[in-house]
């Protein structure tokens, strides 16, 4: 329980259903007053005190569980890793895949609970044979399931979502007023926890060596520099501080980083949409449909950012080649998709399905590879 | 009824207790007004105060109230120490025992971070009882820099008793004063403030079956404070603020009928205290008591460490059970630590996770032992369980999935 008023209704739902259930609140943190101060952040003393009411309120147990070395390893020091490799990571999902349903479940299955039961907007579905899928939440709007996208189908299997067909947040809130959960009116957390005031560069020029170093465009010319190729997003166009302009005198935007290189690739709007996906580290929400076994093609829907539109695509599984171990997703989209950067997680769905995941490795541009 | 194993937390009222706090609190009256009402719960106040002076080997003028102990320890530690450095400023050092509770713990780093206090925390042994050879030898460098010396009698979480008397002596020798945090010492072992010589003393209500919200400093008479807490004057100027007349008459009615019984109730706790630490030797013979055996700790006090599991993973399991225990360290984020009494026995971060801290008092029984001694091997087990779960996952992840394809099986 975050002490945000989705994880106290979700609290309240699951103990009105008959389960026995005990709040835990995770401690990301030694210190949690060195985090965000106020209400909007996952990680304050303020937020475990909310927790804590809502627990009062609804007469369950609560305890405080630390994390806070495993979240600093596995998804903070993996978000500083990522940006140092030039990638653009999602520590939410991280966070699902390793701490909530990965850490906490396992100790809280130890100990004797079946299921680990959020706040977020999901649905999981269970098919005649016990299989469980991953479905969108009623409410698309709100919808979650892309940071749940990782899961695996075991730990599908111990997940609950109170809140999946709630039509609203706003419905929400006002079950919380009826329940007297005082947290009914708390602003919603916005950001990454773990980064103070919200100003993610900022945070990591401190983690990361940044050198200055060469801004090209799309045909490696030199068109200006930059203070640290880290500091960049694919698709950014502001604080590029261009010395020589664009022929056509239109703005130009981040295309990719180069880490290696240290080099930040500008060029123009046209050439940011992308219409393939090459993605490792694939994983499938529940079991895997059929044409993941064979290699077959199939019809789905590509999302790459949390409330970002799907968009229809063509996917399939390819092996790695020379008989290497492994294999990778190659995702075609049927329309081009913007701003895409290495390290995110593309999530595939068919309807309102997730079938699995895959981190964005490459993100190809047909105009582009046609210059 | 849960079997309630926490009274060190805090004790049941006692019925005399009960009875003339609402004796009290039905009744209108400032002590410190003139009038007839005034001068009814006046004396009740006094009459509090005379029976725990009597309770405890204090003069009443030495019974300053408070709201508990953690006042009367900040009330002792910064009111002895600015006023030993406004009469000499450069007595600036306190000497003070790493086991302290944090009540003494961190007023005393308070005073080192923003008065210019010069902290030297004495080292205690594996069983927590202070060094007196470092005491001695930090006293004899240069004495008349040392503010005060505070100790606490007994320790909350292991329950070893000090040597207080002896600590008093040698900073008497040097000419130091000495306060000692007694909140878990005097309803259950023989204190005598006059006897032990200390020159402050701090205590409770509700550690011995009074109310929470009251408590007392006894302070020697000639010994002088700095106020913390400024106003009305009440408390020989000491500690204002309106005089609570319910609360303290039902502490001065919770002292006298545990002085009276003390040593009877001390003995019976001490037998049940022993069943437990015994049946828990036996049922988990990986279970190690800490702090002082026998004599030397609390009669109240079982504190053990479990190898292999989180203190609150135990207390939860024990809770689900009806056991109600205490890791024996709280702290306001609720983000456990390891209890930095069990560190300055020189235990590790991790063994020191595993604490697990039982405490009896006057409405323990046979039954509550029993019902401890029935759930915990169960969960032991299950905490050491659970205690495994996050080194290394068993559960199948995104990231376990990708490993093993890259590998191959």
């Amino acid at each position: 329980m975050s002490g945000g008023v989705d994880s106290a209704v979700a609290a309240a739902r699951a103990v009105e259903a008959g389960h026995d259930v005990v709040g835990v609140h995770l401690a990301l943190s030694r210190m949690p007053g060195t985090l965000r101060t106020g209400s909007r952040g996952c990680c304050t003393i303020e937020d475990s005190r909310d927790a804590w009411r809502a627990c009062d309120v609804l007469g369950i147990p609560y305890y405080v569980w630390d994390f806070s070395e495993r979240f600093k390893e596995d998804v903070v020091q993996d978000f500083i890793d990522e940006y140092a490799a030039g990638r653009t990571p999602n520590p939410c999902m991280r966070c699902n895949e390793r701490i909530k349903f990965a850490a906490l479940l396992e100790k809280a299955i130890a100990l004797g609970f079946d299921a680990v039961c959020t706040g977020h907007y999901a649905k999981v579905i269970e098919d005649a044979d016990g299989n469980r899928e991953l479905h969108r939440a009623a409410d698309w709007a709100k919808d979650q399931s892309y940071v749940l996208g990782v899961l695996t189908h075991e730990q599908l299997k111990h997940s609950m979502f109170p809140l999946a067909d709630t039509p609203s947040k706003a419905e929400v809130r006002a079950e919380a007023e009826r329940r007297g959960l005082s947290v009914a009116n708390k602003p919603d957390s916005h950001d990454i926890c773990f980064i103070p005031d919200g100003d993610t560069a900022g945070w990591l020029a401190e983690k990361i060596e940044m050198t200055t170093g060469d801004i090209v465009d799309e045909s490696g010319a030199k068109v200006g520099e930059h203070p640290g190729a880290n500091a960049f997003t694919v698709g950014q166009r502001r604080g590029l501080k261009l010395g020589t302009p664009a022929a056509d005198g239109k703005p130009r935007f981040v295309l990719e980083i180069r880490p290696k290189e240290n080099k930040v690739v500008v060029g123009p709007e046209a050439l940011l949409a992308i219409d393939e996906i090459r993605g490792i580290k694939v994983s499938w929400a529940g079991l895997p449909i059929s044409e993941v076994e064979t290699g077959a093609e199939f019809n789905c829907h590509a999302q790459v950012r949390a409330h970002g539109d799907p968009v229809p695509a063509r996917a399939w599984m390819e092996s790695a080649p020379d008989g290497a171990a492994g294999s990778h997703l190659v995702v075609r989209l049927e329309a081009p998709l913007r701003g895409v950067a290495p390290g995110q997680t593309v999530v595939l769905y068919q309807g309102s399905r997730v079938l699995g995941q895959a981190t964005i490795d490459a993100a190809r541009s047909l105009q582009r590879a046609a210059l | 009824m849960p079997a309630y194993l926490d009274h060190a937390a805090t004790t049941p009222l006692t019925g005399a207790a009960l009875t003339a706090m609402t004796r009290e609190l039905a009744r209108t009256g400032n002590p410190s007004s003139l009038h007839g009402s005034g001068r009814r719960a006046r004396r009740s106040v006094e009459d509090a105060r005379e029976t725990i002076a009597a309770s405890f080997g204090a003069h009443p003028s030495e019974v300053i109230f408070t709201s508990g102990g953690t006042e009367s320890d900040n009330l002792a530690v910064k009111g002895l120490y600015w006023s030993r450095v406004a009469e000499e400023p450069s007595r600036r050092r306190i000497l003070c025992s790493a086991v302290e509770h944090h009540a003494v713990l961190d007023t005393v780093e308070w005073l080192e971070r923003h008065e210019g206090a010069a902290v030297t925390w004495l080292p205690v042994d594996s069983e927590g009882v202070v060094d007196l050879a470092v005491l001695e030898a930090e006293l004899s460098r240069d004495p008349g820099s040392v503010a005060l010396v505070t100790v606490m009698w007994a320790n909350n979480e292991v329950g070893t008793i000090q040597p207080v008397r002896r600590i008093v002596d040698l900073a008497h020798k040097a000419g130091v004063p000495v306060h000692s945090d007694a909140v878990q010492a005097f309803g259950s072992l023989p204190v005598d403030f006059k006897e032990s010589g200390l020159d402050a003393m701090s205590i409770s209500g509700h550690k011995i079956g009074g109310p929470v919200g009251v408590g007392a400093l006894l302070l020697g008479r000639s010994v002088k404070l700095t106020p913390v807490q400024h106003g009305g004057g009440q408390e020989r100027d000491v500690r204002s603020g309106t005089l609570d007349t319910a609360s303290i008459a039902a502490f001065a009615a919770a002292a006298e009928a545990v002085a009276k019984a003390r040593a009877g109730e001390a003995e019976r706790i001490a037998s049940l205290r022993d069943r437990l630490v015994d049946g828990v030797r036996e049922r988990v013979p990986e279970a190690i008591l800490r702090g002082a055996p026998g004599e030397a700790r609390l009669p109240g006090n079982a504190h053990f460490t479990f190898p292999g599991c989180e203190g609150d993973s135990l207390l939860f399991l024990l809770d689900l059970a009806g056991i109600e225990s205490s890791t024996g360290s709280a702290c306001t984020a609720g983000v456990p630590r390891p209890s930095h009494v069990l560190l300055a026995m020189g235990l590790d971060e991790e063994t020191a996770r595993g604490a697990q801290r039982f405490s009896l008092g006057h409405t323990s029984t046979e039954a509550d032992v029993d019902a401890l001694l029935a759930a915990l091997p169960e969960a032991y087990a299950r905490a050491r369980q659970a205690g495994m779960a996050g080194h290394e996952s068993s559960i199948q992840t995104a990231g376990t999935v990708a490993r093993q394809a890259l590998h191959g099986n």
